[in-house]
Order: structure tokens, then sequence, then C-alpha cells
């Protein structure tokens, strides 16, 4: 299939990205950040390509049983990277801070390489189950609302580095180093605040499209099922970030952590929850 | 106790249940606890448990309510803190929020233009009175109408927008307790139940999962058919269908083919596909050859039962089953001769009719098709919170957008009488995305110097709104 030739050139580009972001850090070239930057747009637009030549080849191979390519782990962590890339070209587009690419792409990257080479690609026809659109709008504000989280976790790690050596004064001036290049911890602050305003929405509408669902198929929108617990563990976790803003002791540094457990937990509700615990949700096994 | 000490521990109670720290202290309480029953599984049987984990720990379990914990007492107990929590909350905050944007500080003096992150003040050569004309309607343009306040000899205008953008947290807080009372509606006056409905039959109750008991549902429905569809060349189901029919007083009323996915509803019931099985004995269809006259007989047999045959002795179907080995659907018979004694098994194959002949014997075997009835099983529910739920969802992902993405902004202008000109303040502020208004209020305020001070616009508009205060 050309859709997975096409996934595999992406994920060597941003093999690429990753890796020119990480000497930028090492050598503080510019150009080198260009490339990397170049790398991300180039393997994005593929990965779009892909996307959509999977979707059309679907239909070559079930006919009219085809269907968005967005139904098993395979096809959901090479979207989950997508959204990724996309979050992170959003943010690049804002602030120009290349130095967050090194904490972002490797996320997409290795969600990719897992998917490449440990994941069947195989395009199968959906169980009833899965036959519903709202699957399709159920996994889109998931997947949005798991990179807005991932690139916040990328960022509140650079916020924990840098204001760990204690040498920034919130406005970015320092003695050098790999620091330097960072954005200074109120931006890093302010993007990471950002990108779970955008992320929360979204997972709230993926709790909320996932819960008509279940009501569509089964009679009941909530039924604790281990998914469906941690969809509101990761959202408790993140209403909790966006009120600790209001509250003195719980901004900085208390924040950034919050943001890495909330992006731990999130890839635990994505993963950990089929891998690990037993549920009712399809992606095990697969 | 007296009672100003009576009131202030009341007030220590009202503070507690106001303050923020005690949301995040039971946001991440109910996130904590919440994965003990994703890790321990939920309303088994006791028999599974000690299984697992052994007597004691069930013991232990139990007493915690770790087996149902989402029902329990504590958990309960931590979401109403929750939920009163919200609503001492916002009952606190609110009427100040009200009171801020229902009047707003019109007129105010240089102690309260110093407070502001984005103000600036200088002088034109223009007079008070024709400075405040053109300047509300700049602001008009460029802004929004702003109320004019003339007082002493100054002039205040004040412009806000999206004023509303300040609700959007209380419409997010809202959405929780509307979501919970639907919750609530459901579980008080709804119920969950399932029923099996064999083929050709209907029934007009149905069994809630939580009790013996079948309730009566005052209409009947009967499924006509049951269908598994396979995709092409695959034993992968495609689809799981029902013809459903629901009769009031033997009238049918509605019918609808129901497929996972795609329930049917009749008066606040709602039936989903969820299993199915097979429903009695099926029924098979066999032609039988007698050897010598090579006559065709034709015959139905259910298992078990014995058949007679013209010649005095008889046949009886033993076993069948789906798919024999590759060679598709079989069955298992033998034939009892005069005295009832029983001969030999042998196999039936339904795809290879020819094969029986070979066995020989007075006749020979071939099975024309047969027949399994099946019943469908159908989950049920009744939910008349449902709807409130969905409302609450709405409010929550509206209430989000605008209380993050939409900004209350706000600017003040006063204009004093300075020598021959007049002293012009401004400052503006916005309650989100602070950097996104800077830039707005630089350029507001380069686009209104040079109003005031480049090129003269001949007739201002009137003003909106003229309040005089004394
Ligand atoms: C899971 C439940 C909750 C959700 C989803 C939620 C949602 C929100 C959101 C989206 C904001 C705006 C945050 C921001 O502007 O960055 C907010 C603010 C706030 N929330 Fe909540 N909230 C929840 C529970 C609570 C609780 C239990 C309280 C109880 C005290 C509370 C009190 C507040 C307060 C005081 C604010 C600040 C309002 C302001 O802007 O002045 N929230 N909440």
């Amino acid at each position: 299939m050309l859709s997975i030739k096409l996934f595999n050139i992406t994920t060597i580009a941003y093999f690429g990205a990753m890796l020119a972001f990480i000497s930028y850090l090492v050598i503080r070239n510019r150009t080198v950040a260009l490339v990397a930057n170049i790398c991300c747009y180039v393997g994005f637009a593929l990965h779009t390509a892909a996307i959509g030549m999977r979707w059309y080849e679907s239909y070559q191979i079930l006919g009219g049983d085809g269907r968005a390519p967005l139904s098993n782990l395979y096809e959901s962590v090479v979207f989950f990277a997508w959204t990724i890339l996309l979050i992170y070209i959003l943010i690049d587009l804002k602030y120009r801070q290349r130095a967050i690419g090194a904490f972002v792409l490797p996320f997409a990257f290795f969600g990719m390489i897992w998917g490449q080479l440990y994941l069947s690609d195989a395009i199968d026809p959906l169980v009833p189950a899965l036959q519903s659109n709202w699957l399709t709008y159920h996994v889109i504000t998931c997947f949005l609302g798991y990179a807005a989280f991932a690139v916040a976790c990328g960022v509140s790690i650079m916020y924990l580095i840098k204001a760990r050596k204690g040498r920034d004064d919130g406005e970015g001036r320092d003695d050098g180093g790999v620091l330097a290049l960072f954005p200074s911890t109120r931006v890093l602050d302010d993007i990471n605040y950002k990108a779970i305003m955008i992320g929360f929405p979204l997972l709230s509408l993926g709790i909320i499209t996932g819960a008509a669902w279940a009501n569509y198929a089964w009679g009941t929108y909530w039924s604790w099922d281990p998914k469906e617990t941690w969809s509101l563990i990761v959202w408790f976790v993140y209403a909790a970030f966006l009120h600790a803003r209001f509250t003195r002791g719980w901004v900085g540094r208390k924040a950034a952590w919050l943001s890495v457990f909330g992006f731990v937990a999130t890839i635990f509700c994505y993963l950990g929850v089929n891998l690990v615990l037993s549920g009712l949700h399809s992606y095990g096994g697969s | 106790m007296t009672n100003k000490q009576d009131q202030s521990f009341l007030g220590i109670i009202w503070d507690f249940f106001c303050s923020l720290k005690l949301a995040i202290t039971t946001l991440i309480l109910l996130a904590l606890t919440s994965i003990i029953g994703t890790v321990v599984q939920q309303g088994k049987p006791a028999q599974e448990y000690i299984q697992e984990y052994g007597e004691r720990v069930y013991r232990v379990f139990v007493a915690l309510d770790f087996v149902d914990m989402y029902h329990s007492w504590w958990f309960l107990t931590l979401l109403n803190i929750f939920a009163v929590n919200l609503i001492c909350c916002s009952i606190r905050r609110l009427p100040r929020i009200l009171k801020l944007v229902k009047h707003p500080v019109l007129t105010p003096v240089e102690k309260h233009y110093r407070s502001f992150a984005n103000r600036d003040e200088f002088t034109v050569p223009v007079a008070v009175d024709r400075a405040g004309d053109r300047l509300a309607a700049f602001m008009r343009k460029h802004f929004a109408a702003p109320v004019v306040t003339a007082r002493d000899d100054r002039i205040h205008l004040f412009a806000q927008k999206m004023a509303w953008a300040r609700f959007g947290v209380y419409v997010v807080h809202l959405s929780i307790l509307i979501i919970f009372a639907g919750a609530i509606i459901g579980s008080v006056w709804g119920y969950k139940a399932y029923v099996n409905i064999a083929e050709g039959t209907s029934t007009d109750k149905v069994w809630p999962r939580d009790s013996q008991n079948p309730i009566a549902i005052g209409f009947e429905v009967r499924c006509d058919n049951f269908e598994v569809t396979y995709y092409p060349g695959t034993r992968r189901p495609k689809e799981f269908t029902s013809d459903l029919v629901v009769l009031e007083g033997g009238r049918e009323v509605l019918k609808k083919t129901i497929e996972v996915n795609d329930p049917l509803s009749y008066r606040g019931l709602t039936f989903y596909q969820s299993s199915y099985g097979p429903a009695g004995e099926p029924v098979f269809k066999l032609t039988v050859t007698e050897r010598s006259s090579g006559r065709k007989l034709k015959f139905e047999a259910q298992r078990g039962e014995h058949v007679a045959l013209p010649d005095g002795s008889s046949f009886a179907i033993s076993d069948y089953t789906d798919s024999y080995k590759s060679f598709g659907p079989a069955i298992q018979m033998h034939l009892n001769d005069k005295n009832e004694k029983h001969g030999n098994a042998f196999v039936v194959f339904q795809r290879f009719p020819e094969f029986d002949a070979q066995r020989g014997g007075a006749y020979s075997f071939a099975v024309d098709s047969f027949e399994q009835q099946y019943y469908t099983g159908l989950q049920v529910a009744k939910d008349p919170g449902v709807w409130v739920v969905w409302a609450g969802c709405f409010l929550l992902v509206a209430g989000c957008f605008s209380a993050f993405f939409l900004s209350h902004r706000r600017i003040w202008l006063t204009i004093e009488p300075a020598g021959d000109g007049s002293l012009i303040r401004v400052a503006g502020n916005a309650h989100r995305n602070q950097p996104a208004f800077e830039i707005f209020f630089e350029d507001f305020k380069s686009r209104l110097k040079e109003e005031l001070t480049g090129r003269q616009t001949p007739e201002s508009a009137p003003l909106p709104v003229v309040e005089t205060n004394t």
C-alpha cells in the first residue's frame, strides 16, 4: 500500500527533525533549527497525504465498507502523531520558539516508529459496535486534546529544567548555555497554559462524544468502565491545573508538574488501560 | 454557645466551602481515588475476588467498598463536597462579577489610572468639549459605543466589549451541576433492563438488572426476524439486525429494523441490539430417497425425534453442527429397525446431497435445509435525565470556549482642561489574553493621538449617552 510507504517517509522526516532540533540546542546554529522546521512541515504534509491515501485505500480494499482511518491502534497512533505536529505547527507559527521542537517532536516520532514497527497496519472492516459516526467525532476530539497536552508536557519539562537551574529571572536573561535557547520561564508557562486551554475543551468534547456514542450503542452514557474513568481522571487533573493558576503556591513549578502528571495520565488513558487494565474498548489486542 | 461564636463557626464553614484550595484538593482526590475502581474490577461475584486476592484482602475490599466504589458512601461524599464547593464559590463570587459588569467605574480618578498596566496620558491643543465629542465618535468607530459622563470640568468616556465573557466560567460550573442533576434524575426515575425475544414472539415485560421482578412496559414488542450478516468471505460479523414491531392493544404502531448503533425508541424506552442466541431446536428438512423405487420423500424432523419410514423402520437426528471440519453444515443421525434397535450413527452433509447414497441401505438421506430460530437480546433503557445531561454537556463546552477564548475588554478615557488644550488619560484592561490586548491598545492609542493632533474631521456624530453626575 502506498500509504504505508508515505508513513515510513514521514517517520524518517520526523526523525530528521528531532535530531536537528537536538543539534540546534547543542551547536546553537539557527540554520539547523530552520532545517528541523522544514523537516517538520514537509513531514506533516506527507503525513496528511498518507492519512488521506489510507482513507482512499480502505475504499479500494473494502468497497462500500471503506471508512475513515481512525479505528484501530495503528491508525490511532498515526493520527495522534499527526495531531501533535498540528499543534506544534500552530504554536510555532505563533511563538517562533524552535527549541520547543526538541521536546515535542520525540512524542510524535516515537509514536510513529512504534506504529510502523510493532502494530498491525491491515485495513480490516469494522465490527458492528464501531460502525458509528460518533467514533470519528470521538477520536478526532480526543486526540486533538491529547496532542495539546503532549505539547504542554514538553513545554513543562523545559520549564522544569530551566527553573531548576535558577538562572532565569522570568524575562529570559540568563548566563548562556543550552538554556539560552529556551524561551523564558514566563513564555514557557504561558504556552503551557495556552496549550491546556486548547486541550481541555477538546478533551471535554472527546468525553462527551464518547458518552453520546455509548448511549447510542448501549443505552448508558456512563458506566465507569476503566477507559471512561481514566479519561475522567485526566479531565480532573487538568481542571485542577486550570484552578491552580488562581491560587498562590500552585503556580510555576507545581503547575508544570501537574501538566507532566496530566500527560502521564493521558498516555495511560490511551495505552495503559488497554495494555495494562482490561476494558470494553476495542483498541486492545489489535 | 454565644451567637457570635456560632456565627464565626458558620463563617469558617462557609470560607472552607468557598475556597479554591478545597476545589483543587477535591479534584485531585477524585482523580486519585477513581484509579482504585479501574484496578480492582467492579461489581463481580465474591468468589472471583477471593480467588484473585484471597479471603482476607476481599474482606478489606468490602469494608472499604472497593468492589463498588463509584457508589460508595465516601466517593459520593467527595462528589457532594465538590458540588457544594462549586455552589458556595459561585454564590460568593457572582455578585461581585455582576457589579463589575453592571456598574463599572465611570469616572475614574488619577489613582485608578495608575493601577492599570495599559495606560497613557498626553496633552493635545484641543478644547475639552471638542475633544470629548471627537473621542466619543472615535471610540465608537474603533472599539465600542462609550458611556459619556461629564463631571465638574472633565469628560469621562467608558466603553466595554463582551462583558458577558466574564460569565463563561459560571456557565461551566453551572453545567457541571446540571449534569449531576441529569444523572440523579436518570437514576431515580429511569432503569436499565434487558429482554430476550425469540423470533416470531412478543413481550410486554422487561427484566431489570438488579431485581428478579419483571417490569410491565405497557405495550408489546415483537421480533419478526433476527439476522447476522458477515463480511464477504469471512466469519467477521458485519451487522446484527432485528426486525422489531411495537404493538399497542394488538395493533402495529411502529416498525423498525434495529442494529448495533441504531436503536428503537418508543414512549421513553429505548431498545438496543445487544446479543443473540439460538431459541429452541432447529427444524431440519430432509429428502429421503427409497433405493428400491427411486421415490423421493420429504420429511421435517427435530433432534431426538423418531420419524417413521414407509417400511416400518424409523430415523432420528442425534446431533448437528454449522460446520463439520471444512465441509459445512452436517447432521449426525441413525436408523432404528422395526424392533426399535439402534443402527450405527452416520453423518450427512448439507452441501453434498449425493454423498449418503454411497452408504448403501434401503434409504439414503440428504439435508435440504435446516432452520434455526434465534432470540434477539435487547438492552432496554429508560432515562428521563439524559436530555438534561446533554444540555449540561453543551453548556460545559460552550462555557469553556467563552471562558478561555473570549475576553472582556474595557477602555476608559478622561479629558480634563490643561492650559489651552486638554489632558487626555487613557487606560485599558482585558480579563484574558493580555498580550493580544497590549497590541490592540498600543494601536488604539496611536490612532487616538493621530485623531486629535492630525487632520481635522469637520462634523462629529452626536453622542450616544450623556449622563451628568452632580
Ligand atoms: C471539574 C470541575 C470544574 C471545572 C471543569 C471547572 C472549570 C473552570 C474553568 C474552565 C475555569 C476558568 C479557568 C481559567 O480562567 O483559566 C474555572 C475557574 C474557576 N473555578 Fe472552576 N471548575 C470546576 C470546579 C470548580 C470548583 C469545585 C470550584 C469551587 C470553588 C471552582 C471555582 C472556580 C473559580 C473560583 C474560578 C475562577 C473564576 C474567575 O475567573 O474568577 N471550580 N473553572
